[in-house]
């Protein structure tokens, strides 16, 4: 199987100093006074994968650890310090709770344009509404703004655009935990059908029955270093008698 | 650059979208909205005419259409510049949690201010219908200078949102700037006065001339008002503003992209 997913030596830093310089009149002070200091945190440190087409792909790790960090950088979200992430095909990310959402529009129109977000035409979207309200199951709230409803709810509509027009690569950060269990048993279902598709799946998330039920590797974050990468039984059973 | 021909093809619904959107909620206010955007240039016009014209004694023939015309090149580029110097931090939430090119947000603001102005142009016409001003066939070109000064902003849009991402007090410094721009190009003063002021052994023309604006305005006077096609040194003046400042925007953008998540 070919590579969908390739990364590099990836290291990320992010700057943590306690008083950032965001304007021009700080920027000079700080000059003059020498103080223009940079902390710099590693949330990644060379971390290094290839994920095949068609693989489910967990990552495990604490609080902190980097999961996310890895997602945004592979989703193009964030360039990494140094090395290199490389996808092949589209991507859908669900990163966060609500990406791309204006929780001040309806339902209605946040499909639309998180469709556009994703880079899909507006023709395409009017198209597989239907289908989309559907699969969340709300079709009871479909003008009504998203502000009033329940982070469940926002979770579903966010997972049915995502996936309603079968990506190469989907990317899936812990958003599955907030549907109630039902809806988590149809989105695993739906993972598994886009499985049999050929989409390449990227998971994280604390459930670690959920990355045994789904996912065929597994890599193990510790404080931005890859302390585990290979088959999902061997890094479970490490991670769980940690 | 075919990769970036195809990603910008790519979101070009997402930007109409965004225009779109922006359109709806400037002009829902009241079923007025449309005709609101009409008035209110007149009627400015008209207010600024009697001050001017009237109580300063300006000598200078069809005062409210010469203001207008004026206003709508220059308030263009002001609406677009000032909006897109905050787009990118306002799209923070975006930017954090999707891909997207990031120049859609500068974009978006320019285009936006764009199709306001055309709107707008229906007031200068109005307005010029008041005024008598006589008709020329040279007003079918009305779109070329507004194709330089759309080049132009977009390049200072894009520098503009570049700055204030690492340095949030530009806004502050650019609302001071474009005040004293706006009195640095003919808008309310005739163009006469450029050359008629003295200042030592200076006129006032030794400054402007450095100005890409008053080429853009005194454009597109010429050909809606004047009957009069600028020649080739003018478009030549014109053509090279609003390509380095494109090129100059875009580089700075490019450059510095990478690092707005890091700081929005
Ligand atoms: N934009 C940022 N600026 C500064 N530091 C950041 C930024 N984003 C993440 N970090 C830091 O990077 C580290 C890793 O964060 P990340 O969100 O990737 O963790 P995670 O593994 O997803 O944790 P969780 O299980 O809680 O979701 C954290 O220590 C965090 O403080
Ligand atoms: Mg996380």
């Amino acid at each position: 199987m070919p590579n969908a997913i390739e990364v590099n030596n990836v290291t990320m830093k992010f700057n943590m100093s306690k008083d950032k310089v965001d304007s021009i009149k700080e920027y000079f002070i700080k000059m003059c006074k020498r103080q223009l200091r940079f902390e710099e945190f590693t949330a990644l440190q060379n971390v290094s994968v290839n994920i095949e087409k068609g693989d489910v792909f967990g990552i495990v790790g604490l609080n902190g650890s980097g999961k996310s960090t890895f997602l945004k950088v592979v989703s193009g979200i964030l360039k990494p310090t140094e090395g290199w992430a490389k996808t092949y095909g589209t991507i859908s990310p669900l990163i966060e709770l609500g990406a791309g959402f204006d929780m001040d529009l309806t339902a209605r129109e946040n499909v639309l344009l998180n469709g556009l977000v994703l880079g899909y035409t507006k023709k395409h979207m009017k198209e597989k509404f239907d289908e989309i309200i559907e699969f969340a199951e709300l079709q009871d709230f479909v003008d009504v703004a998203l502000k009033n409803f329940s982070s469940g709810m926002v979770a579903r509509l966010g997972f049915a655009v995502a996936t309603i027009t079968k990506p190469d690569i989907l990317i899936v950060d812990e958003i599955l935990s907030v549907g109630d269990f039902l809806f988590q048993q149809k989105c695993e279902e739906r993972i598994k059908e886009l499985m049999a598709n050929d989409t390449t799946v990227l998971i994280v998330s604390h459930s670690i029955e959920q990355i045994e039920r789904l996912c065929k590797h597994v890599m193990w974050l510790d404080h931005g270093n890859v302390k585990m990468l290979g088959d999902m039984k061997t890094v479970c059973d490490a991670y769980k008698s940690m | 650059m075919k990769a970036y021909l195809q990603t910008f093809t790519r979101y070009r619904h997402l930007l109409m979208d965004l225009v779109a959107r922006d359109l709806k909620v400037k002009y829902r206010r009241s079923a007025l909205g449309f005709l609101w955007s009409i008035l209110n240039p007149i009627l400015m016009a008209l207010v600024i005419a009697v001050v001017f014209s009237q109580m300063f004694k300006f000598k200078q023939p069809y005062y409210a259409s010469y203001y207008l015309t004026g206003a709508l090149i220059f308030n263009f580029m002001s609406e677009a510049t000032s909006n897109s110097l905050t787009s990118v931090i306002s799209g923070a939430s975006l930017i954090k949690k999707v891909y997207l090119p990031k120049y859609i947000f500068p974009l978006q603001k320019t285009v936006f201010a764009f199709v306001n102005m055309l709107f707008s142009l229906v007031a200068v016409i109005v307005m010029m219908l008041i005024d008598g001003v006589p008709f020329h066939w040279t007003m079918l070109l009305f779109p070329i200078p507004m194709i330089y000064v759309f080049v132009f902003t977009v390049g200072l849009s894009l520098l503009l949102a570049t700055l204030n991402v690492f340095f949030r007090d530009v806004g502050h410094l650019y609302s001071v700037f474009i005040t004293a721009w706006m009195y640095l190009t003919p808008l309310i003063y005739p163009e006469s006065l450029l050359t008629d002021t003295r200042l030592g052994s200076f006129t006032l023309m030794s400054i402007v001339q450095f100005n890409p604006m008053y080429y853009y305005v005194t454009y597109f006077r010429r050909v809606v008002m004047d009957g009069v096609i600028p020649g080739l040194e003018v478009n030549l003046i014109c053509a090279a503003c609003s390509l380095f400042f494109l090129v100059l925007g875009v580089w700075a953008f490019k450059r510095k992209q990478d690092k707005f998540i890091l700081y929005v």
